[in-house]
Parts: structure tokens; C-alpha cells; sequence
């Protein structure tokens, strides 16, 4: 159960009706009258919570995404994968904590997991700076996934950032480059590349380890180009009205698969992971099992070259009057995507 | 009232350089690049201003001018809705999006060529952005031409479109992994200011990369590492010579050498 501190204003109909459950569960001496009333308020719990997780506003998922009891990488790496070895160097600067990669075993699947940690307890947390990694982490997942690609092990990324780190030895040490960089290898190596946004994708800091064959969002993920703070503080002018700006920013799994941002949404356990840690991770390791089966499957030059044509797709634009098509160059190479406008890719009003 | 442009050379005959203070004569600003002749200091230059500096006269062809930007998320923006601030960026600067891209000369050598403004939205990158430069960068990798991006934006990705402008980082530097991996050059030019995501993306990826004088360049902007890191920031912070000193870019180049410069380069590297 949530302790108090850790409780979502929004669900606090949940949790008065949960405590009142448990003092009738506590009850020495159960009354057909008694045991009926608790049937009553478990499907009514239950109901409650669908409705509430139904319908959460964008803020909502926010916070859902950023519960300090939702599960994060380093849980994931116990509860997914039988083995995780980590491999801490990027050989150039220092051990960010911020970003963990290794070797790890997902049934027969041997797999170079990168993932992003923000910290559970106040000294984990300040241990890998909240979550909001230096480029020394940009460039060690860049390293191990590169080591990955050669000797052919299919890489898992979990992404959950607020954001690459700004500060003044992030930018001395290249935090641009190192993102650039990254999007860069990671869009041609000649290995499949699973990602999945299991809380915050923070932006830029999120896309540095998120271009892949398969990007899934858990369903109270959210992924922003930037925070709703930030939009709130530029457009509105105070970062009061970030609820506000997280309605504008469109950024719910939901939106972005209407967008085309992402491949997939992994439903999470009834009122969202922290509520079912155990089931999330079930959920997510079938989701990987299948993605990594799928993609093992496929020929690396058809792999690579769908997922060029995949981000080469990205973006919603009007064009009059299109261009004449080029002639196709005589090796066929697939640089020409289907031509997308707003008037086919648009998404419907909702 | 109209409001006066936030950017540009403003209108009149004299000029004060926001660098040294001084009053100068605008033509002989002009006649400097817009560069202030008396400290050096490189103003922001508009895009069709910059094509005509960089490429040789007449040789310019634009391409994909046809693109323009739809409003996908519906943007809620109290102030201005996002169309309506399109429209004032276009009438202001005479320029449809933030980037133009096509094919010149420089010295008589072909390129493919791509420069965004930092006068229209901030010079920021989304769809119609990202779209225009990734299918310069397909024109340099069929028709094997050297790629030169000169890049302004103190934007990065666009809010307005929000996601979609993420993703035009990574479209971007998908397409010159693929010039890369075809043997193309590309040469980056950093101007004032390249920062966000267009500095982490496309902007960072050159084989050469070149910044003007003193212009700001990083990831995140200023205000947001001071509220980060509640210090006061270095001086000289996050300029071209900053970047320089910490080997993130190759030379600081003057506005009036660039274009032999980019010559010069191109040479070297036989394409």
C-alpha cells in the first residue's frame, strides 16, 4: 500500500474507500451483513479505479509516471531478466549512475539492457543525480551497444528521464554531441534494438537511447519534447499552468501512436504499475519476448532499413505542389519514403 | 502598433552593435556581412542573406519550398494560436518555415545546401524543418554533392508540434548516417545561436564543424542550468571559443573567410 506522502491527489477516493475495506476486513467477527458490504466495495474498488485510470487528465499521467513506487529500471532488472551483468566504463570519463547497461538473459535471449535509473530512496536518487544523466552515460550506452552489435546481441532500452542533465560539465563534456551522436549510431547498427519508455521520456535525453526497431510506451508513460513545467514556463509565463501545458503538449502514449512516435502501449496492472509491480513486469517481459523474437527473425539489412524508414516517416507537413519524385537511383536504395502529408496522416479530431 | 522585429538589422541608417555600443553606418554594416566593423562582433544574418554571402551569385535553386507547416497537436497557446504565429513569422521575414535548402555553388563547386533562421520562431526544428533538410540530405547522398548546413536556432525542437518535433532529431540524424555510411561530407556551421535539439542533432554531426565568432552554442540554455545548478554560470560560457577549447567544434571561422573555407575543406576531403 502507498504511504501517505506518496499518494496522488486524484486517487484519494481509492484510497478512503480502501481503508474503509480494510477496517471491515479487520473485523473480528464477519457477518453475512459484513461480508457482503466487503464483496460490495471490492467490485466497487475495482470499478473506481477503472474509472479514475480511465479517464486520467495528461497532468494525471504525469504524476502516475513519475510515482516515486513505480517501478524503474533497476527493479526491472530483477524482475524481467534471470541475470544482469553490469558493465559500468565509458572509458572516458566516469561511471554515471544515471544510465546502467549490461549484459542480461531474457529466456534464450542473451541482451545488452540500457537503461535509465532515477533513484528510489533520497541517497539512490543523488547517487544517479535523479535520473538526468551527463555524457559520460550517453557515451557508455553508446559503447555497450556498439560492443552489442558485435557480437550480435539484441539490445533493450528502458527509458525513464526527466531529461539529459543541464549543467556546466554536461555541456564542457558535450551533452549535445553525445546526444546527436547516439541517434546517429543507434539508427544503423546492424542489431535489433528494442525500447521501452517505462516512465518519463524526458526529451532529447530520452531519444538519445530511444531510436529503435520497436519503441513502446507503458500506458501511463508520457514522452515529451519537453517537460510541461518548462512549456508552461515559456508559453504561459509561470510553470503554475502545467497542467495546462501538459493538455497542449499531446504527449500520452495514446497521442503518440496516433502520431506514429511509437510502435506499441503496454497496458499496465489495474491503477497503474506501482499499484501491481509483479504483473507490469510480467507484462513487459512478454512484450519484449515477443518484440525480440519478431525482430531476431528478420534479415539485419531489412531490419536497418525499416528502421530508417520508420523515423524517416516522422512528422506531419503540408505539401502544394508536391515536388515531382525523383528518379529512383538506379541501385534502388530506399531513401524515398511514401510521401506523407497532413491531409493522409493527420490524426482525426478527438 | 506594430511591434518592432525582435531580430534583424532594424531599419534606418544608423545601427547601434549590440556588441561594442557603438553607432554604425548600416551600409557599411552591410557592406561587412553584418559584421560590426568596429569590434567584430557577427550580427544575425537572414536566411536569403546568408545564401547570397555563402554560394556563388545566380546559383542557387531552392528545393522543397513547397512544405509548409500543418498544426497537428492543435496547439493551445493563449497568447497566439500556433497558426496564427506562423503567419506573423512569415509576413515578418518573408520566408515560409525556419529552414530553406537547395542546390548552389561554391567557388564553382556543387553543394547541397541548408540554413535555418533564427529569426523565424527562434529558428526551431519541426516537421517542416526536419522534413526539408532530410530530403537535402537524400539530394546530397543521390547526387553525390558535398552537404552544408548553416544552422541558427536558439529554438531547438519546436513545442508547438511536440513530439513530431522530437523526432525530427532523430530523422535527421538517421539520414546522414546514411550520407555518412555513403562516403558523403558534411560540413556544419554553427551560428548564433545554435542550441536544443538542433544542436543535439544534425547540427553536431559534421565532419567539419565550423561556428562564427562568439556565437552561442549548447544543449540546454542558460536559464535552465542556472535554475538547475543555482550558480552563477562562467563567463565566456557556452561560445563558439568554449566549445573550441573543449573540442566540439574544428575552427572558428569569420564570416567574410567562410566561404573560402568551405572550399578549402571540400578540397581536402576530394569531393
Amino acid at each position: 500500500m502507498a504511504n501517505n506522502e506518496h499518494r496522488l491527489a486524484f486517487e484519494k477516493p481509492i484510497y478512503e474507500l480502501e481503508e474503509h475495506l480494510e477496517k471491515l476486513e479487520a473485523k473480528p467477527e464477519q457477518t453475512p451483513e459484513v461480508r457482503n458490504e466487503i464483496r460490495g466495495l471490492r467490485r466497487e474498488r475495482v470499478e473506481l479505479i477503472k474509472s479514475i485510470y480511465g479517464n486520467l487528465r495528461p497532468w494525471e499521467t504525469v504524476e502516475v509516471a513519475r510515482h516515486p513506487e513505480r517501478p524503474m529500471t533497476a527493479d526491472y532488472l530483477e524482475t524481467v531478466f534471470e541475470e544482469f551483468v553490469e558493465l559500468h566504463g565509458d572509458k572516458h570519463f566516469g561511471d554515471d549512475r544515471a544510465i546502467r547497461t549490461g549484459f542480461a538473459k531474457l529466456d534464450t535471449f542473451k541482451v545488452m539492457v540500457v537503461g535509465q535509473q532515477k533513484g528510489k530512496t533520497l541517497k539512490e536518487r543523488q547517487l544517479c543525480n535523479y535520473g538526468f544523466a551527463h555524457p559520460e552515460g550517453y557515451r557508455k550506452a553508446m559503447a555497450k551497444m556498439k560492443t552489442a552489435a558485435k557480437f550480435g546481441m539484441p539490445i533493450v532500452c528502458f527509458i525513464d528521464t526527466g531529461g539529459a542533465f543541464p549543467g556546466i560539465g554536461a555541456e564542457e563534456r558535450g551533452q549535445a554531441y553525445v546526444i546527436a551522436q547516439s541517434m546517429y549510431e543507434m539508427s544503423r547498427l546492424p542489431t535489433p534494438i528494442a525500447c521501452v519508455v517505462i516512465g518519463e521520456g524526458g526529451s532529447g535525453g530520452a531519444l538519445g537511447i530511444a531510436v529503435g526497431d520497436r519503441v513502446a510506451m507503458l500506458e501511463n508513460a508520457y514522452y515529451s519534447v519537453i517537460s510541461p513545467e518548462g512549456c508552461a514556463g515559456i508559453i504561459w509565463k509561470s510553470n503554475s499552468f502545467k497542467e495546462q501545458a501538459a493538455e497542449a503538449l499531446k504527449f500520452t502514449a495514446k497521442d503518440l501512436l496516433r502520431f506514429g512516435a511509437i510502435d506499441d502501449i503496454i497496458a499496465e496492472p489495474l491503477g497503474g504499475a506501482h499499484r501491481d509491480p509483479g504483473l507490469m513486469a510480467n507484462r513487459l517481459k512478454m512484450y519484449l519476448r515477443g518484440a525480440l523474437r519478431e525482430l531476431c527473425a528478420k534479415p539485419i539489412d531489412k531490419l536497418v532499413a525499416e528502421r530508417y524508414e520508420k523515423f524517416r516517416r516522422m512528422g506531419i507537413f503540408l505539401e502544394s505542389p508536391p515536388e515531382p519524385a525523383q528518379q529512383p537511383s538506379p541501385d534502388g536504395h530506399p531513401l524515398r519514403p511514401p510521401h506523407q502529408t497532413a491531409a493522409t496522416a493527420a490524426p482525426e479530431p478527438v | 502598433m506594430l511591434k518592432r522585429p525582435k531580430r534583424g538589422v532594424p531599419e534606418g541608417l544608423w545601427i547601434r552593435c549590440p556588441g561594442c555600443q557603438q553607432t554604425i553606418f548600416r551600409k557599411e554594416a552591410e557592406k561587412n556581412l553584418n559584421v560590426c566593423p568596429e569590434c567584430d562582433d557577427h550580427w544575425y544574418v537572414p536566411a536569403r542573406q546568408r545564401i547570397a554571402q555563402v554560394l556563388d551569385a545566380g546559383t542557387f535553386e531552392e528545393r522543397f519550398a513547397g512544405l509548409t507547416t500543418a498544426d497537428p497537436l492543435g496547439f493551445v497557446d493563449p497568447g497566439s494560436p500556433y497558426p496564427q504565429r506562423l503567419e506573423r513569422e512569415q509576413k515578418r521575414t518573408g520566408l515560409t518555415e525556419a529552414a530553406v535548402v537547395g542546390t548552389g555553388m561554391i567557388r564553382a563547386r556543387r553543394v547541397a545546401f541548408g540554413v535555418t533562421d533564427s529569426g523565424f520562431m527562434m529558428g526551431s526544428m519541426g516537421s517542416v524543418v526536419g522534413e526539408k533538410l532530410t530530403r537535402i540530405i537524400e539530394v546530397a547522398v543521390d547526387q553525390q554533392l558535398p552537404l552544408i548546413i548553416i544552422s541558427g536556432s536558439g529554438g531547438g525542437a519546436r513545442m508547438h508540434e511536440g513530439i513530431l518535433s522530437l523526432m525530427q532529431m532523430a530523422k535527421t540524424s538517421a539520414a546522414l548516417a546514411r550520407y555518412d555510411s555513403a562516403g558523403g561530407l558534411f560540413i556544419s556551421v554553427l551560428t548564433n545561436p545554435t542550441m536544443g535539439g538542433v544542436a543535439a542533432s544534425f547540427a553536431s554531426l559534421g565532419d567539419a564543424i565550423f561556428a562564427e565568432p562568439n556565437a552561442m552554442v549548447g544543449f540546454a540554455g542558460p536559464r535552465v542550468i542556472k535554475a538547475a545548478i543555482r550558480m552563477e554560470l562562467p563567463k565566456g560560457f557556452q561560445t563558439s571559443e568554449f566549445l573550441l577549447e573543449h573540442g566540439y567544434i574544428d575552427r572558428i571561422v569569420r564570416r567574410k573567410d567562410l566561404k573560402s573555407e568551405l572550399a578549402r575543406t571540400i578540397d581536402y576531403c576530394g569531393k
